[in-house]
């Protein structure tokens, strides 16, 4: 038995993984030289927001000349998914990264240690808890986007007495805490106060939504304006109305801008809804983030990117656009 | 060892003839000859490792033997499965007792074998006719003088002997042939154990004979009509247990003395 | 035993078996919680109120029948609500965007969750493969399908045909949905099947003792892969009771129904080792959790505490269950 003609092929395998794999390697840190490397992670890919996020970033890598890598977790609180992105883009020579993070406060060492390294870290859409745990964040003022619809829902009152309906996203989720915060401040009303007639959680799912307003209904039936955390909720609220009989008599307001709900201001089932730019958010970083990697300049603190007040029906006194605007900038299937 | 059987004995109900069985290098049985005769309550004893259970499992149909032959009544057969064995009319109650705790009594009797109601209710629906299956465990509980006061009561909430009274009635209901009962008084106390053995007898009584095995012994002395002995994957002796002492039983089932040739009955 | 005296064991002088808690349990709790309600607020009482409680459980309370059939075996199947939201996306969007007609769409929508129970059915029969591993991998891969084939977009404008289990009907003063008449009737059929008929009580003898049912000739295979695929069509009728209830095909739905349904099933007092429960259990506790849910809201309590309370009830509910068995 000769044992070297037997380790020979075995060898000679090796040899040529190693070699094809430092081709690829070198490959790609040529690349890195050419090309500034920029990473997006996502709390899903599923959500319609953060696939217009994608969409956006990638639009903006391609105009920049940047090599986009993204990631996302598996669900919506899928910390662990995020931290391991966060480390393989690092080792795939990332300069900057893009994250709307999952979890806020437990995705900041993580962080760290990628600001250490000298890689740039923006905040996409939430901030992390503390905020100046990344160079900047991105996002939308959530507590403004409340405001608008809640000053929108009080001028359209016209001076009847108010009986809110809130129909919230989680506890302790805090864009769902900033949005209600928000709506209340705009509307004018502290939180306890008696015009508040019903208050229910639904995740932002539309069958919850259905059943919280069902619910509502029952407690409250003279309910007249009902602020929703996002566009799915206000669909379920607007179906559980209108199986009451009341869609036409109380008015729902809601935050997201997405398509769909912008055709829901436009059929008339949403009064008017705060619309927000993931879009705008991710070339935005994008775009920093190829300055970063091209003349080491970093973004810091707080950008708005906006939100715009979508309705067919304006109040005087309070700044928007209507569902055309909205239509054409929204986020999701148009 | 031979087998004389004299011209006046009937013929054995369950026979085997020169079974052998291997697992791997291991010989579970080295051409085991076995018989049962009608009316009879042939006990089977021997020591872990004779091959008992490979003889009890080869007879009730749990495995194929690779070599000899089962007669039953008389003709050839092959049992491929412990529910092929069971449709020719062998029983078995195995020591786990296979009842399920939870349903009743009645269940547990017809549990695989349920009554449907006539026509198109048991035909199409497959709707259980509770009311005979009632009636028929009650009838049948009671022929074997076993006393519980309701069919409908759960297995579980019974006593140990009670339930192994359920098991053996269930066998003795559907078994044609023979009923073969797996250390049935191995896991009860002295005052059920009697009891059981008792049901036994009442088995025997109405006609099918009962293979039984056990390692206890005494009951096997108090019940038993005959004693096939098992040692080393053959059948060492095949005594009545009128003509042999216990030691001498247990002396032949360790190896510590050879059968008597006269000793066979 | 030929004495005739009192039986060694439990002493019984019932001829039948006496309820056990985890039977008579979930009706109690429930009544406590209404007569709560009821005390609390004078609007849980309307008929049109509890209408609104049967209609907003009946999509759990039909996905949860596929589970008791399941956890009777003793098995479990966590993949039942992404299944659902399958199919109830295949049915809308068969019928938006293929243009198919109606009753097609729906068929297909049920045969699509109907072939998710069969895969479960034969990985857990051929591949013997622990239930809740498989149901596990289920899980994620109709989810990610449902994600895929909708573009996580919902499906809307759906032809009216589709949402006709959630035309209502005058009962009295009351307006009845189809989709709730529909889940009772689904209850009462297979109640009458657990009860009384050859393959329900092999269903319960197989989840009680699997070893017993094999040795008496049961073909666990036979029952296991039955079962499943029977669930799979189960929750095929959940996802067109949900998309009559909601208008839309949600890729979004049935996320939280997964834990809703074992929730239902362990609350009716069903134990998870299998072989001992009900059907009308499952039923009680699909609807303690949706009273609850509609309860706490009418007196203002924050959702949160709906939350909290379901948890105490599940386990409440266990260890009833529990301590039933020592009994035995």
């Amino acid at each position: 038995m000769n044992l070297n003609s037997r380790r020979l092929p075995v060898a000679r395998k090796i040899v040529s993984m190693c070699v094809a794999a430092s081709a690829v390697w070198c490959a790609s840190a040529s690349q890195a030289a050419d090309q500034p490397v920029v990473g997006l992670i996502t709390k899903t890919d599923t959500n319609p927001f953060f696939v217009k996020m994608k969409q956006g970033a990638e639009a903006a890598a391609s105009k920049d000349g940047a090599k986009l890598i993204t990631a996302a977790g598996r669900f919506d609180g899928d910390n662990a998914s995020q931290v391991t992105a966060i480390e393989n883009m690092m080792t795939a020579g990332a300069k900057a990264i893009l994250i709307t993070p999952s979890d806020t406060k437990a995705i900041v060492p993580s962080i760290k240690k990628a600001r250490a390294a000298g890689v740039m870290v923006v905040a996409l859409d939430t901030p992390t808890d503390p905020q100046d745990a990344t160079d900047a964040l991105f996002a939308t003022d959530n507590f403004k986007a409340g405001v608008l619809i809640g000053k929108y829902a009080k001028a359209a009152l016209n001076g009847k007495p108010a009986k809110i309906a809130t129909l919230d996203l989680a506890p302790g989720v805090s864009v769902g805490v900033l949005r209600h915060n928000g709506f209340l401040e705009g509307f004018g009303v502290k939180e306890g106060d008696a015009s508040i007639v019903c208050s229910q959680d639904t995740r932002g799912d539309q069958a919850k939504g259905q059943t919280a307003m069902e619910n509502c209904l029952q407690k409250a039936p003279d309910i007249n304006v009902v602020y929703t955390i996002n566009e799915p909720a206000a669909a379920g609220a607007y179906r559980a109305l209108k199986a009451a009989g009341k869609d036409k008599s109380v008015m729902i307001v809601s935050i997201d801008g997405g398509c769909e709900g912008v055709r829901n201001v436009k059929a008339g089932s949403i009064a008017a809804t705060s619309q927000q730019y993931p879009l705008k958010m991710a070339s935005l970083g994008v775009t920093a983030g190829v300055d970063y990697a091209k003349t080491g300049k970093k973004v810091t603190g707080y950008q708005d990117t906006g939100v715009t007040l979508i309705t067919d029906k304006p109040m005087s006194g309070i700044d928007s656009k209507d569902t055309k605007f909205g239509v054409d900038n929204c986020w999701g299937n148009k | 060892m031979s087998t004389t059987t004299s011209a006046s004995s009937p013929l054995p109900v369950l026979q085997a003839r020169g079974l052998v069985k291997r697992y791997g290098n291991v010989t579970a049985l080295d051409g085991c000859d076995f018989e049962v005769l009608p009316g009879e309550i042939l006990a089977v004893i021997g020591d872990n490792g004779a091959g008992k259970s490979s003889l009890i499992k080869a007879l009730s149909g749990a495995t194929v033997p690779d070599e000899g032959e089962i007669l039953l009544d008389g003709k050839p057969v092959k049992f491929r499965s412990p529910l092929d064995a069971r449709a020719q009319g062998i029983e078995t109650v195995y020591q786990e007792l296979a009842v399920a705790p939870a349903m009743s009594i009645a269940e547990n009797l017809f549990l695989a074998r349920e009554l449907v109601k006539p026509g198109w209710r048991g035909s199409i629906f497959k709707m259980i006719d509770k009311r005979r299956m009632l009636e028929e465990a009650t009838a049948h509980m009671k022929d074997l003088q076993i006393g519980i006061r309701s069919m409908r009561q759960a297995v579980e909430t019974l006593s140990g002997g009670q339930r192994q009274g359920v098991a053996v009635a269930r066998s003795a209901a559907f078994a044609r042939h023979v009923v073969i009962l797996d250390e049935p008084t191995a896991a009860l106390g002295v005052k059920e154990g009697n009891m059981v053995l008792e049901l036994i007898r009442r088995v025997r009584d109405r006609g099918l004979p009962v293979i039984l095995i056990s390692h206890n012994m005494p009951h096997v002395f108090e019940v038993a009509d005959r004693i096939h002995i098992q040692r080393l994957g053959r059948r060492a002796a095949l005594v009545n247990t009128k003509d042999v002492h216990m030691s001498e039983a247990v002396a032949i089932m360790t190896g510590a003395k050879e059968a008597d040739v006269k000793a066979i009955a | 035993m030929s004495t005739p005296s009192a039986p060694a064991g439990h002493p019984r002088h019932f001829s039948d078996r006496l309820p056990s808690l985890a039977e008579v349990g979930p009706l109690i709790a429930l009544v406590l919680a209404c007569a709560f309600f009821i005390s609390q607020s004078s609007r849980f009482l309307s008929f049109q109120n509890l209408s609104l409680i049967l209609q907003q459980t009946m999509v759990v309370a039909v996905i949860a029948i596929g589970q008791t059939l399941i956890v009777l075996t003793g098995g479990i199947d966590l993949s039942c609500g992404m299944v659902m939201a399958f199919g109830s996306i295949i049915m809308t969007k068969f019928a938006v965007t293929l243009g198919l007609p109606p009753a097609v769409a729906i068929l297909c929508g049920i045969a699509a969750s109907t072939l998710f129970g069969v895969l479960n059915g034969v990985l857990i029969t051929r591949i013997k493969l622990p239930a809740f591993i498989v149901t596990l991998g289920t899980l994620n891969i109709a989810f990610a399908l449902t994600q895929i084939y909708s573009n996580a977009e919902s499906v809307s404008n759906l032809p009216d045909a589709i949402m006709f289990f959630g035309n209502t009907f005058k009962l009295g003063p009351a307006d009845v949905t189809y989709g709730t008449v529909l889940t009772l009737l689904m209850y009462l059929a297979t109640w009458f099947v657990l009860r009384d008929t050859v393959p329900g009580r092999h269903l319960y003898a197989l989840g009680n003792n699997a070893e017993a049912a094999r040795l008496m000739g049961l073909s666990s295979q036979k029952i296991l892969l039955t079962v499943y695929t029977l669930a799979g069509a189960i929750y095929g009728v959940a996802a067109l009771l949900s998309v009559s209830r909601t208008g839309v095909g949600d890729p979004q739905a049935g996320q939280t129904e997964n834990l809703d349904s074992i929730t239902a099933v362990v609350l009716g007092g069903t134990s998870l080792f299998g072989g001992r429960g009900s059907i009308s259990g499952t039923l009680l506790g699909a609807l303690i959790v949706g009273v609850f849910r509609n309860g706490l809201t009418l007196i203002g309590v924050s959702s949160v505490y709906q939350v909290l309370i379901t948890g105490m009830l599940v386990i409440l509910a266990v260890a009833a269950d529990k301590l039933s068995h020592r009994r035995g």
